[in-house]
């Protein structure tokens, strides 16, 4: 594995409920950028990372994360990941749900601070969960990723249903942490995402149909619009 | 495991009871009033009040901490938290005992409150001491809470949940001895009592109450209470998994 590699699937296969959901994907994600995993909702987005964060029972092939299998006690420090779902309690207020993963984390409440400042929700830090919109949830899940200062985050579509300036603005805060060294790995099944990110894995039926920097899947394409190009790699797929 | 994830965790929970008061108000004062309503039912009958008030005092924290678990532990399951927490540096163990730590508070709570009423205005006698009900009332809520634990795995809504409370802990209320003494009951009613968890919480608290002997089969019944409650802990540690499918 190259220094530069975060993480590395190999020949993976998973089934869920009987049925194949990913099967035989192998790829990987470079260190210190924003990779984008795309892909139309069912597509298994959601399995591959909870593969990675290893909550997810595969059934063959493997996956190194930093350097680790999949799922090693250590990465738990190492990786944030965020659910599709906000996975956050509902009955306490912001900073409570964050302090809490800041104590697991064994980090102090300057932390909490400074995350609920990248999720901009700095003036909603006493208010109850529940009493929020579902776009300030998000933000609140989002931010118990960020917690304890991860190397890798996984989130799984951090966007959805943010209006369009919270949107850039956290584009913008994944392309801050990239600078800054760290790797993410962000699920969308919105294509105009697409260009934020420095990387794209395009999944659709639980295969990868293509790979590459934006500009090298509109290459590979001849497309300019990326909801074009992914249509058009799906085709060559299906040919 | 470590103790500061098992605090975070206890903590956690703490602050969630605390943002549902009226929850947290239920927990402590419907004992009370219940309490008082049996006093006053046998108001003219008060050997009957003496001799099941010291056992019921015992056995609430234990039906409460059930419903609460269950319902709590079902809400992590389905709301997707478990599996975060799962993605997180935090032992099963420090899940569980960062309930029981918090529930066992709450259970010493409501204990000594109904304990001060009922042995300090309603005229409760018990042969023991009056703190023996109490920590038998917190190792009966720690059992509770295990239990509840546990069978949070085989239910789905919160609706099945609460349907636990009478498929799990009624006939055990009606078979431990507190309505007919077990030497009464049909073989297979005793036979059943005699597999049952309740029947020794209820025998431990009777002894403790209305005979004061705190002999080899007290020590026997303690064990048994708590020898379950460590099995429930394992069988609800076994339902928490770190991958699922």
């Amino acid at each position: 594995m190259s220094a530069a590699t975060s993480i590395v699937v190999d020949n993976l296969r998973i089934r869920r409920g009987g049925v194949i959901v990913l099967d035989d994907l192998s790829l990987s994600v470079a260190s210190g950028r924003v990779t984008g995993l795309l892909g139309p909702s069912g597509s298994g987005k959601t399995t591959l990372m909870r593969a990675i964060v290893g909550v997810q029972i595969v059934e063959s092939g493997a996956i190194t994360v930093l350097g680790e299998p999949a799922g090693t006690p250590l990465l738990r420090w190492k990786v944030g990941y965020m659910t599709q779902n906000p996975a956050v309690y509902g009955d306490l207020t912001v900073r409570e749900n964050l302090r809490y993963f800041a104590r697991i984390l064994n980090t102090g409440p300057e932390n909490v601070e400074e995350v609920l400042e990248t999720v901009d929700m700095t003036a909603f830090g006493d208010r109850v969960v529940n009493r929020l919109s579902g776009g300030q949830r998000a933000r609140v899940s989002l931010a118990t990723a960020l917690i304890g200062d991860p190397q890798l985050l996984v989130l799984d579509e951090p966007t959805v249903g943010l209006d369009p300036v919270l949107r850039r603005d956290l584009w913008k805060a994944f392309n801050d942490l990239a600078a800054q060294g760290k790797t993410l790995l962000v699920s969308s099944h919105v294509m105009d995402e697409a260009d934020h990110c420095h990387d794209l894995l395009l999944l659709r039926e639980g295969k990868l149909v293509a790979t590459g920097t934006p500009a090298d899947v509109r290459a590979q394409s001849g497309k300019q619009d990326l909801d074009e190009a992914f249509l058009v790699l799906i085709n060559e797929e299906i040919e | 495991m470590s103790f500061r994830a098992t605090f975070a965790t206890a903590l956690r929970v703490l602050n969630q009871l605390r943002r549902d008061p009226r929850t947290l108000a239920l927990l402590l004062f419907v004992p009370l009033a219940l309490v008082f309503l049996l006093e006053q039912l046998f108001a003219d009958r008060r050997q009957v009040f003496q001799q099941i008030g010291g056992p019921l005092l015992g056995l609430f924290p234990l039906i409460a901490m059930f419903l609460v678990t269950s319902i709590t532990m079902l809400r992590e399951r389905v709301s997707g938290t478990l599996e975060r927490l799962m993605a997180l540096p935090l032992a099963k163990f420090d899940i569980l005992a960062g309930y029981g730590l918090a529930f066992a508070l709450v259970a010493a709570l409501q204990a000594t409150l109904v304990s001060i009423v009922a042995f300090g205005f309603l005229g409760l006698h018990t042969q023991g001491p009056s703190w023996a009900v109490v920590l038998l009332a917190i190792s009966n809520a720690i059992l509770g809470m295990s239990l509840g634990l546990f069978v949070s795995a085989f239910a789905r809504t919160e609706f099945q949940a609460i349907q636990f409370m009478p498929a799990f802990i009624l006939p055990q209320i009606l078979l431990c001895g507190l309505f007919t003494p077990r030497s009464q009951m049909a073989g297979w009613m005793r036979a059943l009592s005699d597999v049952l968890p309740f029947t020794y919480a209820y025998d431990a608290l009777h002894r403790a109450t209305a005979l004061g002997t705190f002999d080899g089969r007290f020590a026997l019944d303690v064990s048994i209470t708590l020898g379950v409650t460590v099995l429930a802990l394992a069988l609800g540690a076994s339902t928490l998994r770190r991958r699922t499918g």
